[in-house]
């Protein structure tokens, strides 16, 4: 089981090429300096950006071809994401927000309740259901895009720079939380940042964009 | 030069006493003040213009409302009795006052779902070539005189609706506002409700669509890349975002509903009792009353006229202010 991307991706007149594989239970760490190319992998992936040409695959299904124009729609790829700017429903509360990929997937009510929950205690959040996520610190909104990406239990984990938007104590915390969340995660993971720092506390394999 | 000497933030005393307040006066230019003179004008004209027209009308009209009180607004008959004597006259605008509220909620009901479909249809679904099209077309729409659309409706839709009335009567004759017992169809408030729907469609999708052509991008990407379908995504970004806008496009076309004339005129059957049966031949509204009216009025009965004018403005902008209070406290919301 893995995920790969083999091709050029790119957004307007920006192109890069990768070549990459990442099995279960492996962390890639991205580095590089802005402008590199960082945020486009993620997009590219989850299906936000489609690529410029070779190909995205995962556990053997092609996720995107251009040449043999395949393509699986964003909401069929079995990923999630954690954008840099997190992307909260802002009319939506926490349990909405974090339960809102269960539903669009088809799960019943109850079960998605309860999967929310257990996902946001375990990210620290318990009894911020009803909290509106203007309402929240940085640091607490953050831990809710982490629990909703993580309770849809993807197949691969996509976290563009998760500690970037985040005070220097709520970045303490989620140092000790997103290792632990990653070490149990039993997808593959790409996690982009600048800090070498979340390289080394987090990361199994580094690929540098310098 | 060496680096300014750095004090840790807790050498600084917190202030705790709140400064006095002071004025500060910004000094316009000449060609600021002009401009400032001109546009403090242009929204006071308006202003004006709205406040002479609702005098204007009340002055002409008050005698009316001296001589029935409420129950010209309340009451169903319009009978000018003797010219000559005006104590015989019994003038009330109560069943053309609900008239106006029925065809305009009727159009508003019919409408709403349409032009939102037609809004996220031209905005998320087609190409950029037919959304042109399509944007030219509905901007047509809106420029068509009511009069056409009231002949139209007329010669086209008045069979249609005459049968359409038949089989909603046959099968759902047991709801109270669906029962015909006259049997009489036709120039129904139905039918002017569903003509008004078609000429208000253009109005709220025009705001529908600038209003949901702001929605984030980012936030829909975001609920599609959780697991949204293309209308999940829509359901669960776009509509909230756009939820005031479209109130307020709603309000839009509500307020033309409830004063449009001509068209009501030629597909509803001016008929002074109140109905509540949409799909019977009986009806009308405060503006076809007017219309119908105005040509043949004695002096007394255009004071009631200009009576039924005023009624009509008040309620045009009461409508108008409920829509500006729903669309902020939506705003808040989202």
């Amino acid at each position: 089981m893995s995920i790969s991307l083999n091709g050029s991706v790119g957004r307007g007149d920006f192109e890069r090429s990768f070549d990459f594989t990442i099995a279960d239970g492996e962390v890639l760490a991205i580095t590089g300096p802005n402008g590199s190319g960082k945020s486009t992998v993620i997009h590219t992936i989850a299906g936000l950006i489609p690529l410029r040409s070779g190909h995205v695959e995962s556990d053997g299904a092609m996720w995107d071809a251009p040449d043999s124009k395949q393509w699986v729609a964003p909401e069929n790829r079995t990923c999630a994401v954690v954008f840099q700017d997190l992307r909260l429903f802002p009319h939506m509360n926490v349990i909405s927000n974090v339960a809102y990929g269960l539903r669009a997937r088809g799960v019943n009510k109850d079960e998605t309740i309860e999967r929310s929950q257990k996902m946001l205690t375990r990210v620290g959040l318990t009894s911020f259901d009803k909290r509106q996520p203007n309402d929240l610190s940085g640091g607490e909104r953050q831990r809710v895009a982490l629990a909703r990406a993580l309770v849809l239990e993807p197949r691969v984990l996509l976290l563009d720079e998760p500690l970037s938007a985040v005070d220097s104590a709520s970045r303490a915390a989620l140092r000790e939380l997103l290792p632990e969340v990653l070490g149990s995660f039993a997808g593959a993971a790409i996690l982009v940042t600048h800090d070498l720092g979340d390289v080394e506390a987090m990361a199994t394999t580094n690929l540098s964009l310098n | 030069m060496g680096l300014p000497f750095i004090v840790p933030c807790h050498h600084y005393g917190v202030q705790t006493t709140v400064p006095e307040k002071r004025s500060i006066e910004n000094n316009l230019t000449r060609v600021d003040k002009v401009f400032q003179a001109f546009v403090t004008l242009g929204a006071f004209f308006s202003m004006v213009v709205l406040a002479a027209i609702g005098g204007f009308l009340l002055y002409r009209g008050f005698e009316i409302f001296r001589d029935f009180g409420f129950s010209f607004i309340t009451g169903s008959k319009w009978d000018i009795g003797n010219p000559e004597d005006t104590s015989t006259a019994i003038l009330g605008i109560g069943a053309m006052l609900v008239g106006s509220i029925i065809t305009a909620i009727i159009a508003v009901v019919l409408s709403v779902p349409f032009a939102v479909a037609t809004a996220l249809l031209i905005e998320f679904y087609v190409p950029g070539w037919i959304k042109t099209i399509l944007v030219s077309i509905l901007d047509l729409v809106a420029a068509l005189p009511s009069v056409v659309f009231g002949i139209w409706g007329y010669a086209v839709l008045l069979p249609l609706v005459e049968d359409w009335s038949v089989t909603i009567e046959h099968y759902l004759g047991w709801i109270p506002i669906f029962n015909v017992p006259s049997e009489i169809f036709g120039r129904s408030p139905f039918l002017a409700g569903l003509l008004l729907s078609l000429m208000i469609v253009p109005i709220i999708t025009s705001v529908a669509r600038e209003v949901y052509s702001q929605a984030p991008r980012d936030l829909i990407d975001a609920a599609s890349a959780l697991g949204g379908t293309r209308w999940g995504a829509l359901r669960a970004v776009v509509l909230p975002f756009g939820r005031s806008g479209l109130v307020g496009g709603t309000m839009l076309g509500l307020g033309r509903a409830l004063g449009e004339t001509v068209a009501v005129y030629l597909t509803l059957n001016l008929v002074f009792e109140i109905n509540f049966k949409i799909l019977a031949s009986a009806g009308g509204n405060v503006a076809s009353l007017i219309a119908t009216k105005f040509g043949e009025a004695t002096e007394y009965e255009l004071k009631a006229l200009m009576a039924a004018g005023l009624v009509l403005f008040l309620v045009t902008l009461l409508v108008n202010f409920g829509a500006t209070m729903i669309v902020n406290r939506s705003r808040k919301i989202v």
